[in-house]
């Protein structure tokens, strides 16, 4: 039996830059070359027919290896098919960057995502302030295909790269007294238009949490990829949490600190709106945003005269995997 | 010489009538030529409802705000246009429902009646809608002089139209109130113009009594 090993030569030294900011181009390059190194039947990523004129985000140099090395992990990706990436990068909602769904990409270029330090903090052994390259340096990132569903019900299918986040966590090794985990997100209101506005409701920094067990679960992600480039600054980059079964709120961007705490932490939203946000926001399509149905949601892209409408599933489709962590909870008043 | 003095003078209302009737087109022209190259981002459907909102908002606004400039700038001529006015911020009310039921939901008929049902920003805004049908069938020069002082009264609803209009804007909000508080302003300027003058010629009948 063959087993996909890992390189050890850098690949930036195989195939130049230009080659492989292309990956269809870069793996016809590669077939010449290096076809050996490939495992007959290993997943490798397809080749993305992204389109020329659209913006390309090949991030920084340190990421390239782990980008290409990325396979995608068949078992967690819904078959779906993937909105087109001109649609995921330019619409979403990234407050920090405005309220438009199209302000984060026409705001966030300039965006500086690279050097970037996390803190690990709290309830671990091993705290510490870290460059983004030296924590994610161990991880093998996978291609995980995820239905995202917004509280405002619409919904997306979006092929992210990432890894785990349980297994980040586990390196710094959590005490008992950790129960929950507290992102947040970058405040700088220099380069955040959003935080510099009068008028939003938000408190920033954004801040987003997790249930110990919901952030060990092997189904939440930490991304720095889509589509098999570096993940744009509207994205969320540098990296970014993917909580495929809760609402996208929960699923917070561009994060500087990671705190393991014993208390549930207060989260950005909930703040803001008890009433329509909770902690928990896992999607569940019986229990209604006071404000709207959340019973179904509007698949994007969407033709105007047939609107995509799909019914919305409990956990976002993921209840198998996940109903079992809240066996025993009113979903109707942990919502 | 006489002739074309004649002329000037019918054409130039008429210049501006075209004005008026053309000027209120262009946001739609705008919106159907970005929906047919692709430009309103990846959800068209929502782009398109909110740009029909807002445009039916503002016309009100536009219309409500007739009287006011009239009065306060003497701008007699003003007057004529303003049930062309209206009668456009009622057409932009109907594509508005009509984009929101047709992109947004379909026609499927549970979603429509799970949205009036459930969702009181859009009852409220049915509402406002509904209230508006009959100020546009009534606003004929016939039916104005049938209705006589009824007339006056009836039209008068268009404040409580401003106002659930206003409320169906303002239930939407969801974490900033910039758009909300400039509509907001206006549309407390334009209704205290009202009350101002009511109160103003109240005094004035008290004062000859």
């Amino acid at each position: 039996m063959l087993i996909k090993r890992r390189s050890s030569i850098k690949s930036s030294e195989i195939t130049p830059e230009s080659v492989y900011v292309n990956r269809r181009r870069f793996l016809q390059g590669l077939a010449g070359t290096t076809a050996l190194a490939l495992t007959p039947g290993a997943s490798a990523i397809p080749a993305y027919s992204l389109d020329k004129d659209q913006p390309q985000y090949p991030g920084p140099d340190w990421l390239q290896g782990a980008l290409r090395d990325s396979v995608r992990n068949e078992a967690f990706s819904t078959d779906e098919k993937p909105a087109p990436y001109g649609n995921i990068i330019t619409h979403n909602n990234f407050y920090e960057f405005g309220l438009g769904k199209q302000d984060p990409s026409q705001k966030a270029q300039a965006f500086k995502t690279d050097p970037w330090k996390v803190e690990i903090a709290g309830e671990v052994n091993k705290p510490g302030v870290y460059n983004l390259e030296d924590l994610l340096r161990p991880h093998a990132l996978e291609e995980r295909i995820y239905r995202l569903r917004c509280v405002e019900a619409w919904s997306m299918v979006i092929p992210w790269m990432g890894f785990s986040l349980g297994d980040l966590l586990k390196r710094f090794e959590p005490t008992s007294k950790a129960k929950y985990v507290e992102f947040t997100t970058l405040q700088d209101s220099e380069q955040m238009p959003g935080q510099r506005s009068f008028f939003s409701t938000l408190d920033w920094p954004y801040v987003e949490g997790l249930r110990m067990d919901e952030a060990m679960h092997p189904l939440t992600l930490l991304a720095v990829g889509l589509y098999g480039n570096a993940l744009p600054p509207q994205n969320g980059a540098p990296f970014r949490l993917v909580v495929p079964w809760k609402y996208g709120f929960k699923s917070i961007k561009s994060i500087v600190k990671i705190r393991l705490v014993e208390e549930m932490p207060g989260t950005t939203w909930n703040r803001t709106a008890s009433g329509e946000y909770g902690f928990y926001a896992n999607v569940n399509p019986a229990v209604d945003h006071p404000r709207w149905s959340q019973a179904t949601e509007r698949r994007l892209p969407s033709s105007l005269f047939s609107p995509n409408i799909v019914d919305t599933r409990p956990f976002n489709g993921y209840a198998d995997e996940v109903a079992g962590l809240y066996s025993g909870m009113d979903l109707q008043r942990w919502f | 010489m006489v002739l074309t003095g004649i002329r000037a003078n019918t054409l130039k209302p008429y210049a501006l009538w075209w004005l008026v009737f053309l000027l209120p087109l262009l946001p739609l022209v705008w919106l159907f030529e970005q929906a047919w190259s692709m430009n309103l981002g990846a959800d068209p459907a929502q782009a398109i409802v909110k740009f029909t909102g807002l445009w039916t908002l503002r016309l009100l606004w536009i219309t409500l705000a007739v009287t006011p400039l009239r009065r306060i700038f003497h701008w007699g001529w003003l007057q004529r246009y303003r049930r062309m006015l209206g009668l456009y911020a009622l057409f932009y009310a109907m594509v508005h429902l009509l984009a929101f039921a047709t992109f947004i939901l379909g026609w499927r008929p549970d979603l429509l009646w799970r949205e009036l049902s459930e969702r009181p920003y859009i009852v409220v805004g049915s509402l406002a809608l509904l209230l508006l049908i009959p100020l546009g069938i009534t606003s004929t020069r016939g039916m104005q002089r049938r209705l006589g002082a009824r007339w006056v009264k009836l039209h008068r609803l268009v404040y409580v139209i401003a106002l659930l209009a206003m409320v169906h804007f303002i239930w939407q909000i969801r974490s900033s109130f910039e758009d909300q508080l400039f509509y907001g302003v206006i549309l407390a300027a334009l209704l205290g113009y009202r009350i101002w003058m009511r109160r103003n010629s109240l005094k004035r009948k008290n004062l000859l009594r």
